[in-house]
């Protein structure tokens, strides 16, 4: 059993070569916002569904005659209710919060923090980028997670302020459930493979959309003779996840700059092709190139693992309602047209096979000592380190 | 440490591009409330850099600026600081709970001169 309290103080984060120096109140605030997202979710929140049954649905029922029969209806009839008008102000304003926190600690630092991540990066073969890949519009023209200037603005030469922003306050938005290093999905998807496929071991495998390392690390570790590579269309990421990785002594991945809707690798030239909390900042348009990459790039063999929250096909309106908050009120424009779409459908339109696909659900695995034995968490829509995991395999025989 | 080149200050509250959404009818009443929270977080801060204080005297009787940012708790005081934390929280969120207590128990919010009325010959 562990003997640290839920949220840990934040002095137990993980530390890596590109961590920031934080002083006593930056970690405060991180330890304020932990807490104030566990109370949120697990005390706030709830009163939703109270006021939806007990207010608002009611009040819907008496002025249209009829229960709301979609998530846009129970919208419509909880945005005028005070208790959702109040949590979704306190969810909100503890976002602005956060990134107002995170962005404090990285820019103040930002000239050694960059420097720090040079001289790892530097002459670096293990690192490729590539200045004149376009940016997809779907990505800058939203400044996704309400992150202001998004994943890609840069303040300096060879900054990564974007992706230090994003792993210093993580710690804050998840309450500490992706572990120490964040990285409780990565885990979750290598103890995945090893339980189910005990015998798979991948010679060369792909991370589509990296962002700053977080998942693809543990994949790696736990495939140590496998040479990965991780791709990523923006800079500041990129630079940022190599340097993390590098400091954290793990040498078998590639880092690539490049978007996952055109990988510039051969065709099925990889044992394992995953993503993980990626497809869903991507559009309808790209998740389409996407699927169809990982067609290409999976060998005969081998399989596609994605990492998501559940798809809304077949949730209750009122579900659907609250997982989609954070499409309408936290920059992420694409999360509900990604959850709306039949992936099984987009598989088979890539060119897989509709008997080698596979749904299946994996929790964040975190360390025990600090975080305790794995729990009944309460749902945090959305939010919840836990997820829909899904795929396709592709097998070995081409016979029918 | 060098201090980098541009205001760092005043890009840390940059706003994200997209329209901010405003939940209370009165935008007036959202933005009291946005800074609401930030004095609320600050204040907790103020609170863990008091208690930081205070276990460090207690312990050396004499305090330096370097032990106060240095200072990592042992998961006795972590407890306690998180516990603090989360009580400050509930006594700030007292009417939100309290709200959500009357949808639960509607037999309990009646108007109470009516009630004295209904009670008078009991």
């Amino acid at each position: 059993m562990s003997t640290w309290p839920s949220p840990p103080p934040y002095t137990l984060v993980g530390k890596h070569g590109v961590s920031p120096a934080t002083t006593h109140d930056e970690r405060a605030r991180f330890n304020f916002l932990a807490t104030l997202n566990s109370h949120l979710a697990a005390n706030v929140l709830p009163g939703n569904a109270v006021a939806y049954e007990k207010r608002a649905k009611p009040a819907f029922i008496a002025a249209n005659g009829r229960a709301p029969q979609d998530r846009h209806e129970v919208r419509h009839a909880m945005l005028r209710d005070p208790h959702f008008q109040t949590w979704s102000a306190l969810r909100r304003s503890s976002m602005e919060l956060r990134q107002q926190a995170g962005r404090e600690v990285v820019l103040r630092q930002i000239t050694d923090l960059n420097a720090r991540a040079a001289a790892l990066n530097h002459n670096s073969s293990q690192l490729q980028m590539n200045p004149d890949l376009p940016l997809p519009a779907y990505l800058t023209k939203v400044d996704h997670h309400c992150m202001p200037g998004g994943y890609f603005t840069e303040v300096a030469v060879d900054d990564i302020s974007a992706a230090a922003n994003y792993d210093v306050g993580i710690f804050a938005t998840t309450a500490g459930g992706l572990g120490r290093f964040n990285d409780g999905a990565g885990h979750a998807v290598a103890g995945w493979l090893k339980a189910k496929y005990p015998n798979f071991s991948p010679k060369r495998i792909l991370d589509m959309g990296c962002g700053a390392g977080h998942s693809l690390v543990p994949v790696a570790q736990a495939f140590p003779d496998a040479e990965v590579v991780a791709i990523e269309v923006a800079a500041p990421l990129l630079r940022f996840a190599h340097a993390r990785a590098k400091s954290m002594g793990v040498s078998n991945i590639k880092f690539v700059q490049a978007n996952a809707e055109a990988v510039p690798e051969a065709d099925e030239s990889f044992d394992l092709v995953f993503s993980t909390m990626f497809l869903h900042e991507t559009s309808n348009k790209a998740i389409r190139r996407v699927l169809a990459e990982t067609y290409r790039l999976c060998a005969k063999g081998g399989m596609v693992i994605h990492l998501e929250q559940p798809q809304f096909a077949g949730l209750p309106p009122y579900e659907q309602f609250m997982r989609d908050w954070d499409a309408l009120y936290n920059n992420e424009p694409f999360w509900t047209g990604m959850h709306d779409m039949d992936m099984d459908a987009l598989q088979i339109e890539a060119g897989f096979k509709a008997e080698n696909i596979f749904i299946s659900q994996a929790d964040a695995i975190v360390d025990e000592e600090i975080f305790g034995k794995p729990k009944k968490e309460v749902e945090d829509y959305g939010r919840k380190a836990s997820w829909h995991l899904f795929g396709v395999s592709k097998p070995a025989s081409t016979a029918i | 440490m060098s201090a980098p080149e541009f205001d760092w200050i005043a890009l840390t509250g940059a706003k994200p591009k997209g329209k901010r959404p405003y939940f209370f009818e009165d935008p007036a009443v959202e933005r009291v409330f946005a800074m609401l929270m930030a004095v609320t977080q600050e204040l907790a801060v103020t609170r863990e850099r008091l208690d930081t204080v205070e276990r460090l005297l207690e312990k050396s009787g004499h305090l330096d600026r370097a032990q106060i940012e240095a200072y990592a708790p042992e998961p006795e005081a972590a407890t306690a600081r998180a516990q603090a934390t989360r009580a400050y929280i509930a006594r700030v969120m007292r009417i939100v709970q309290q709200e959500m207590e009357a949808i639960n128990k509607p037999e309990h919010e009646y108007e109470l001169a009516a009630k004295a009325d209904e009670l008078r010959n009991e």
